[in-house]
């Protein structure tokens, strides 16, 4: 990737005792988590009822690791004929078995489906890892664990659903259509299925077709759990695939997690039906620091919010408001940090920024961070070697960004942080609601009273208030304006799976 | 041109009052202008366009504007004007406004009896129910302001050194279609729940009976409900609600009013900007009873909130 300007760089500092260019204090030793417990088959057919099958007629793809770009396996191509077949699997098991039984037996499979993945854990994580590009440190600490707590948590739901909304009676939707995006495939799949599950619904999932292979892994989870068939049905296969499933008649519920273009698309999709609909869309999150922050503490949230899992995830903190009297020091604490991060192989447990999802998702990073240099921001990127092959994309900041430009109005999903000032706390909120995203917001002081104000004044789903990018399956996540409607997480999440109304006509 | 059904050709015919007035004949009773209701005044449509209002027997009762996509437009900067003042007002405050809106309808209480007889060609005894009810529905959520929160507000426990809670904070502007054929009770029991929680309201009046929804307006108007709550457009649906469904800095459309015939295209615009859509029941308007206790309830609060979710660490 030549860029057309060359970025000011900085080695890392000496004091960090890390390689610095010139001299080397001591170099870190590669520390790959190996891989020989894990087996990836060469080809995975759709799970439809409890089974692998080809799909029909039989067409597969191929699924690369974004960090070697090397084949792992090929995945079913669903037809519209197979989407018919899984759609029809979830509402026989709907009506048949899962939405019969009581909600404690429900739990139960529920529970069994966390253990198992806590007892999986490390081999998710490897497969996590080889097939989206993120480090191993994140998918082991992070996607894994979450994955499964979040099934801890809603199995507790199941058998409590009548305490969870007062006045009504709380009654399963039917068949869940579910369409998740390959920034946390497998963290996605439980966030969809854990209180489709719980609240007694069946489920088609499609996971992103260049990240199927933990939720087939899954469904081996499933097998594992003794789950009913048809209970969870996932295909594989293009965009049009899931539009097809989204339109299918039989299908009660959408839930979709990813680009905000796309969520509309289905909205239009699922216009002047019946269906309930969930949106996680894009964002563009604002993370405004004052200057009684604890600039240290911030520096790491900061990096945190921009450079976890690639800057690919849709709460990013992308949008960095800093207030003018401590733009000098931070800047250059945030520049000495950011020269310290390891970039490279996944699958080493000391990287700290990974692959890039597809070459087509680092192009796209390219092309955004090509108009930021046309349209006169400054751009800073460490001076650290990237590995020969694979998608890999130099953690990247801008300064003198202003409020027009494409980097500083745009979801670039990458690992690229506009830097912004601000003189008061008017101003920030100003220039941080100014967007049309409202999924996330970060805010850095000292003071109460000052992290109250800003809380309420951002028009966004999550704020986090001298932390950032914190998941929890108790707490509801979601977006305000173009950022989505719904929630995914707590007892809000467990709404989105439910027909509350009077009548029993859900909308 | 094209003629609405409400437009069709009638011979001219002298206005009679809604209310029922002007029969004693000794007296020339003075009509009401009935006119739109933008950021707390009340225009005549920009366009300078009216369509005549008849009576469930066919008696002309008056002319109301009809609105236009500029208006829409006016009435939505209003609301977004009005949106951060009304949602920082406190809960208290709110509550103590919605309860007033009730003081002042049951001081027109006769007022809205003879235009709801006159509106929906109901009898009396009917009327008087509805326009009761349509009463102690803003008391009811009246009520709701300062408390909604604790019922859909929550404390997270998640696993971590982290105070975590979350909050309804109201969407923004929310457009409402308000019911076709109940005229007021069914235009309070959408936009109550809507206003209640602080959003700003752009409400596009039922077509063939809006005379009781202006008189509410005037209302509104002196019962502290500051300018640019609620704003209201008498027209045609067919030239508004696209306006209003397609509008980008509308968050949320309340289209239960709407035919469920037109619910396709209109859910279609509002994707535009994500609006959140509240669409038509099944079976329209004609299966809902609006007297039951069904027709209010703090889940129609909640489907104009948003829940904000906070985070802070824990530590000395």
């Amino acid at each position: 990737m030549t860029l057309t300007k060359k970025p000011e760089t900085r080695p890392a500092p000496a004091s960090w005792g890390l390689a610095a260019r010139g001299r080397v204090p001591w170099e870190y030793a590669p520390a790959p988590e190996s891989t020989d417990h894990v087996t990836i088959r060469p080809e995975y057919g759709l799970f439809i009822d409890n089974a692998f099958a080809p799909s029909k007629p039989r067409r597969t793809f191929g699924v690369i690791n974004p960090a070697t770009e090397e084949p792992l396996a090929r995945v079913a191509h669903a037809s519209k004929a197979d989407v018919n077949r899984a759609v029809a699997a979830a509402r026989r098991a709907h009506s048949t078995t899962w939405s019969r039984l009581p909600g404690s037996e429900r739990a139960k499979y529920l529970y069994r489906i966390a253990r198992i993945l806590q007892e999986r854990s490390r081999e998710f994580a490897v497969v996590e890892t080889m097939n989206s590009g993120k480090p191993i440190k994140e998918s082991r600490d992070v996607d894994v664990p979450l994955a499964a707590a979040h099934f801890f948590y809603y199995a507790g739901w199941a058998d409590k659903l009548d305490y969870a909304f007062p006045n009504r009676q709380p009654r399963s939707l039917g068949v869940a259509a579910q369409i998740i995006p390959w920034n946390f495939p497998l963290l996605m799949l439980a966030w969809k299925i854990a209180p489709a599950l719980a609240a007694g619904n069946t489920v088609v999932l499609k996971p992103a077709s260049t990240t199927p292979l933990t939720a087939y892994l899954f469904a081996d989870v499933v097998l594992q759990a003794g789950l009913p068939p048809g209970v969870v049905n996932i295909i594989t296969g293009p965009g049009e695939i899931g539009m097809e499933l989204v339109r299918h008649p039989d299908v009660n519920k959408v839930a979709f997690t990813g680009s905000t273009a796309v969520g509309k698309m289905i909205a239009q999709a699922v216009a002047g039906t019946r269906k309930k609909l969930t949106l996680e869309l894009g964002g563009k999150a604002a993370n405004i620091v004052f200057e009684d922050a604890p600039l240290d503490q911030a520096i790491e949230g900061i990096i945190n919010g921009i450079y976890f899992n690639q800057g690919e995830v849709c709460c990013a903190g992308s949008r960095l408001f800093v207030q003018e009297s401590v733009y000098e020091p931070l800047l250059d604490k945030l520049k000495d940090r950011l020269s310290t991060l390891r970039v490279g192989d996944p699958l080493d447990k000391n990287t700290d920024v990974g692959a890039i999802n597809s070459a087509g998702q680092l192009a796209k990073i390219a092309e955004l961070v090509e108009s930021g240099i046309a349209e006169g921001a400054e751009i800073f990127q460490p001076d650290c070697q990237l590995p020969d092959r694979g998608f890999f994309f130099r953690p990247t900041l801008f300064t003198g960004v202003s409020q027009s430009h494409r980097i500083a109005q745009e979801e670039i999903f990458g690992p690229v942080l506009s830097v912004l000032t601000f003189r008061t706390p008017e101003e920030a909120i100003e220039k941080a609601n100014n967007t049309p995203y409202g999924l996330s917001a970060g805010v850095w002081t000292e003071k109460g009273s000052r992290i109250f104000k800003m809380v309420s004044a951002m028009r966004a789903g999550v704020v986090w208030a001298n932390t950032f990018n914190r998941f929890d399956p108790a707490s509801p996540f979601g977006g305000y304006k173009e950022s989505g409607y719904g929630r995914e997480g707590g007892i809000h999440g467990l709404a989105a799976y439910l027909d509350l109304s009077p009548t029993g006509d859900a909308r | 041109m094209r003629r609405a059904s409400v437009l069709d050709a009638r011979p001219a015919a002298p206005l009679v009052a809604a209310g029922g007035n002007g029969t004693g004949g000794e007296r020339l009773p003075v009509l009401k202008t009935y006119k739109l209701y933008i950021g707390g005044e009340f225009p005549r449509t920009e366009s300078g366009r009216a369509y005549e209002i008849h009576d469930a027997r066919g008696r002309l009762l008056a002319n109301a504007c009809r609105g236009t996509r500029k208006d829409i437009r006016d009435a939505v900067r209003a609301a977004r004007k009005a949106f951060p003042g009304w949602a920082g007002r406190t809960a208290y405050n709110r509550s103590q406004i919605l309860y007033r809106i009730a003081e002042l309808m049951e001081g027109r209480r006769e007022q809205f009896i003879g235009e709801v007889v006159a509106a929906e060609g109901v009898g009396r005894r009917r009327a008087t129910r509805l326009v009761d009810a349509a009463i102690d529905r803003w008391v009811w959520y009246a009520g709701w302001a300062d408390k909604f929160s604790q019922v859909m507000g929550t404390v997270n426990q998640v696993a971590g050194s982290y105070f975590n809670f979350s909050v309804p904070e109201p969407t923004g502007v929310v457009g409402v279609v308000a019911p076709e054929s109940s005229s007021l009770l069914g235009l309070v029991s959408r936009l109550a729940p809507a206003i209640v929680s602080g959003n700003c309201a752009v409400v596009l009046a039922s077509e063939a009976r809006p005379l009781p929804a202006v008189t509410l307006t005037e209302v509104l108007a002196t019962s502290d409900v500051p300018g640019g709550v609620v704003n209201l457009v008498t027209g045609l649906r067919r030239e508004l609600v696209t306006h209003l469904a397609g509008h980008m800095d509308v968050n949320a459309l309340d289209a239960f009013g709407l035919d469920p015939a037109q619910a396709e295209a209109i859910e279609s615009l509002a994707t535009e900007n994500v609006k959140r859509v509240v669409r038509p029941p099944t079976g329209g308007e004609a299966a809902i009873d609006w007297l039951s206790p069904l027709a209010q309830s703090p889940y129609l609060i909640a489907e104009f909130v948003e829940t904000k979710t906070v985070w802070h660490p824990i530590g000395a």
